[in-house]
């Protein structure tokens, strides 16, 4: 018997929990405008996203979601307004800090390592917690191969989770788009993130692949009380799987609340839902 | 000796019974691997007793009682067997289902059971029994083995698995495991092991009990038999309601004490094969096909120089694979041929396939295409023929070792007596024989003769050397108008034998000619249509594609070919043929759950295709029902085209072409 390997219990959680309760306000974004030279992309928006909830962000083609997501990412600067992650208030940030503070992300366009294999790909998400100086990482023996053991654990566990066993070893190039979008995914959890991006997950998928990430989605919020923020034009998937609504056009905010009230809200049909064909 | 199972003196009756001796005997030794996270994670004989002594006190303590019914439905994982082991020791039968059953049929089943518990892998079963709740009014209690997305649940009736083994843990502390060995020393080997419902070809499914003298006993027989010790390796990947696995992964387990590992997913199956290399191995016809389909599908994709490697030694193979197997006088300069392709050819195939511990490999439940048969065994592959049936607990015949045909299916098993009816049915006898059908005296009687004697519902004889035929279903068995004989399955498997064939439903009974109905094999025919810049959007396009019906027009030609030699077969030449728009599928009932062609079904879906295949029209529309995965209903409609065939010219006097 493998000893050395035998599972002990589930791979330990390195992220330290950060006191805010279920509900409470986790990200407070607070009168952001941001513009690229005379381009206004987002001009004064204000939300916030509570803990533990799915909180969709919709809108038009170039309403500023994906921009908006940037910005709480740390990857563009707004120049007017504050945002305030698990209490700490910033104004510049670089992205690989916000992973750092716990926010992870997934991209419309998926940005995967294309040569590499899909357990390679999740173990980069792991490279945050990954501390052992780069002589030993490029021999890897010593203190650095006991520490990928101990990140495989937890990315084995992500790959049980996920259902993504059958590709584990295979590169994620020659993969199909429904399951780069999960690999991807999986690279995100691997963060242990306390709020995740996800920037529109089912964007080109067929029915059976959105109702698996769909699937997945409510389990990752459930099973790891992740926080997730996510972009996504299928108004049937929005509605289905978020607490609460954000909707942006032209980079100004025209609505704000539970599915319901958004689906009621005549600016938000107006500007984008339309109305049903009788 | 004892390591083949045949215990000393006060013997094991039942499979707990032998759970207790196996924890003792081979209490250091593997029982179960089960690949998770990645890793083969292991239980030893004494562990696993141990999990399961937790799990059956902690399911007494939910209140499972003696002859209670406890259906199991999911995937082959090892807490799903240890869910059997557990509910016989306390005397409950365990009620295996077929994990992919849509809702209803699963419904049915664990309605008719009477179940009480049910065990659950995942939340998919769970969604799908609770969706039943209101017509399972006997169901009691739901146990799951995944907690995935199942938090939020309400959990007064439903448990982890986890927690019901907590719940045993303080029962096993407060009053220690008496209970537990006093439960297993009740049961006795006339006692109901196990009820196993049969997919059903024709009609409702039917509860098969069977008692553990019938699992024992055969079970032991076939280890002798085959001299399986509890040193084998095997890997769990069929169905666990399916009477095969059940005597391979737990039966025959548990009485020779040999390793039963379970793959990671059904996705895996693969690789998880080729990691473990089996040294006994069991499947139906189909999975060797698609093994033999994968590989001459990469054969094709190959280099020149090795496709000429594999064409120059797979050709020796033929020719001289089997004798070497069967121990037979073979030349010099043959062998030395045959090892030389060992080293470059057949070894590291059979590691591709993982093959290369296989000691003892079986194929049952379907007749399997002799070029296929053959092609495994020659290359060094034992793989024997068995003829078997869930009311036989498995085994009737099996092929000994040096003497296999691919057209028979060997001598009758270790206690098994067999006769020929005067129709040409099959009767057995043997320890085997179920108890009967559950809450079904009328189908156990007929079936069930008062003599102990059962019907197999296969027309066969015996040949010269005392060999077992089996033709086809005694049913299925007809004439064509002209009087020649029609076996459907005999066309059917010389045509699958293409790996760009997968499936074909032969008909002719009753009629002027034969025709057939084909469903390409969407790899084979795929990779194809890549390499000769074949485009298409979807299976019903590339099935309906003339180059398509060009290939499958040579392989029917060929088929008739070879028939036109057979005086007995030349009549049932085909004459004309479609390939069908869609696949045929378990889902919609086309298949059953082990992927037989449910023939009547089918003929009477399809009517309007067969109707057209004999009244001479060129082209049918038709719209067909399908049922998705997640059980929501569809339709597909497609324009089928027919094409007449030319006939092989035939020695005997035959009336030509009927068109």
């Amino acid at each position: 018997m493998n000893v050395h390997v035998a599972r002990s219990g589930p791979a330990k959680r390195l992220r330290a929990d950060d006191g805010i309760a279920k509900g409470e306000q986790l990200l407070v974004v607070d009168n952001i405008s941001l513009a690229f030279g005379g381009v206004k992309a987002i001009t004064d928006i204000s939300f916030d996203i509570a803990k533990g909830e799915i909180r969709a962000i919709i809108g038009p083609n170039g309403a500023g979601k994906t921009s908006m997501l940037n910005v709480i990412n740390g990857f563009y600067h707004p120049q007017q307004g504050t945002i305030t992650f698990r209490g700490q208030t910033r104004r510049r940030m670089r992205p690989h800090e916000a992973v750092a503070q716990g926010i992870a992300r997934t991209f419309q366009n998926v940005a995967l390592f294309h040569g590499m294999t899909t357990l390679d790909n999740i173990m980069t998400g792991r490279s945050v917690f990954m501390h052992q100086p780069l002589w030993w990482q490029a021999i890897w023996s010593g203190p650095a191969l006991e520490e990928e053991i101990e990140h495989r654990e937890a990315v084995e566990e992500i790959i049980d989770f996920l259902e993504i066993e059958h590709i584990r070893k295979t590169p994620v190039g020659s993969l199909p788009y429904g399951l780069q979008k999960r690999v991807e995914l999986g690279r995100a959890l691997a963060a242990e993130p306390a709020l995740l991006l996800l920037d529109e997950p089912m964007a080109g998928m067929n029915l059976e692949e959105k109702e698996d990430m769909s699937r997945f989605i409510l389990d990752v919020n459930q099973q790891y009380g992740t926080t997730i923020a996510l972009i996504e034009h299928d108004m049937g998937v929005v509605m289905d799987l978020s607490d609460r609504v954000v909707v942006l056009d032209y980079g100004c905010k025209i609505g704000d609340g539970t599915p319901d009230e958004v689906r009621a809200n005549q600016d938000v049909i107006d500007a984008y839902l339309g109305v049903p064909r009788d | 000796m004892a390591s083949s199972g045949r215990p000393p003196g006060d013997r094991p009756e039942t499979f707990p019974q032998y759970l207790l001796w196996n924890g003792e005997r081979f209490a250091a030794r593997p029982a179960m691997r089960h690949k998770d996270f990645g890793i083969w994670q292991t239980w030893t004989w004494a562990q696993m007793r141990d999990e399961i002594r937790r799990y059956a006190l902690g399911l007494a303590t939910l209140g499972l009682k003696r002859g209670d019914k406890i259906a199991i439905v999911g995937f082959n994982r090892p807490r799903l067997y240890w869910s059997i082991a557990a509910a016989q020791a306390l005397g409950a039968v365990p009620v295996p289902v077929y994990s992919d059953s849509v809702a209803e049929e699963m419904a049915y089943v664990l309605n008719h059971a009477e179940v009480r518990f049910a065990i659950a892998q995942d939340q998919e079963q769970v969604d799908k029994l609770l969706s039943m709740a209101d017509q399972l009014t006997e169901l009691h209690k739901i146990v799951y083995d995944e907690t995935r997305g199942l938090k939020g649940y309400d959990h007064t009736n439903l448990h982890s698995i986890d927690g019901v083994q907590a719940l045993g843990d303080n029962e096993l502390a407060k009053n220690g495991d008496k209970f537990w060995r006093e439960e297993i020393a009740k049961g006795k080997g006339s006692d109901l092991s196990i009820m196993l419902y049969t997919s059903g070809t024709t009609g409702k499914p039917k509860g098969v009990m069977l008692s553990f003298d019938n699992l024992v006993i055969s079970a032991i027989n076939g280890n002798e038999y085959d001299d399986l010790k509890e040193n084998e390796v095997v890997l769990a990947y069929l169905p666990l309601a399916w009477v095969g696995d059940h005597v391979f992964s737990y039966a025959q387990a548990y009485t020779s004490g040999y390793c039963v590992c379970c793959p990671e997913s059904t996705e895996t199956i693969d690789v998880d094969r080729r990691e473990i290399a089996p040294t006994y191995f069991f499947a139906p016809p189909r999975i060797f096909e698609t093994m033999l389909t994968a590989i001459l599908v990469r054969m094709e994709d190959a280099g020149p120089t090795k496709k000429r490697m594999f064409d120059t030694f797979m050709a020796h193979a033929r020719k001289v694979g089997e004798a070497i197997l069967n121990g037979e006088k073979v030349n010099l300069y043959d062998r030395l041929k045959y090892l030389i392709g060992e080293v470059l050819v057949y070894g590291p195939m059979k590691n591709r396939m993982g093959f290369t511990r296989l000691r003892v490999g079986y194929t049952a439940g379907e007749a399997i295409g002799p070029e296929i048969f053959r092609f495994f065994r020659s290359i060094g592959l034992n793989l024997k023929q068995l003829y078997g049936q869930t009311e036989a607990s498995v085994y009737i015949t099996a092929q000994p070792d040096g003497e296999i045909r691919a057209d028979t299916v060997g001598r009758p098993s270790p206690g098994v007596e067999i006769r020929i009816d005067e129709n040409g049915e099959v009767l057995y006898r043997s320890p085997g024989v179920f108890i009967g059908y559950f809450k079904n005296d009328e189908a156990t009687h007929s079936t069930k003769t008062k003599e102990g004697w059962v019907h197999t519902g296969d027309a066969g004889f015996f040949d010269n050397e005392g060999h077992l035929k089996i033709i086809d279903r005694a049913k299925d068995v007809g004439k064509l108008n002209d009087g020649s004989l029609f076996a459907p399955k005999y066309i059917e498997n010389k045509l699958k034998f293409f790996p760009d064939i997968k499936e074909v439903v032969a008909f002719g009974d009753g009629r002027d000619y034969c025709a057939v109905f084909l469903n390409i094999d969407l790899t084979a025919v795929g990779s194809w249509a890549e390499r000769n810049n074949v485009s298409y959007a979807s299976y019903q396009e590339l099935a309906a594609h003339p180059r398509v019906y060009e290939m499958m027009e040579d392989h029917v030609a060929q088929v008739n070919r070879d028939l036109a030699q057979e005086e007995l077969m030349a009549g049932s030449q085909i004459h004309r043929f479609l390939v069908l728009h869609k696949e045929l599928d378990a889902d919609d009932g086309e298949l059953t759950r082990t992927q037989k062609v449910r023939r009547s079904f089918i003929a009477e879906r399809y009517a309007p295709l067969i109707e057209a295949l004999y009244d001479g029209s060129t082209e049918k529309h038709v719209e067909t029902e399908v049922v998705f995965e997640d059980g929501r209903k569809g339709k597909i409609a497609a324009t089928v085209k027919i094409r007449d065939m030319e006939v092989a010219p035939v020695g005997a006097a035959h009336k030509e072409a009927a068109e």
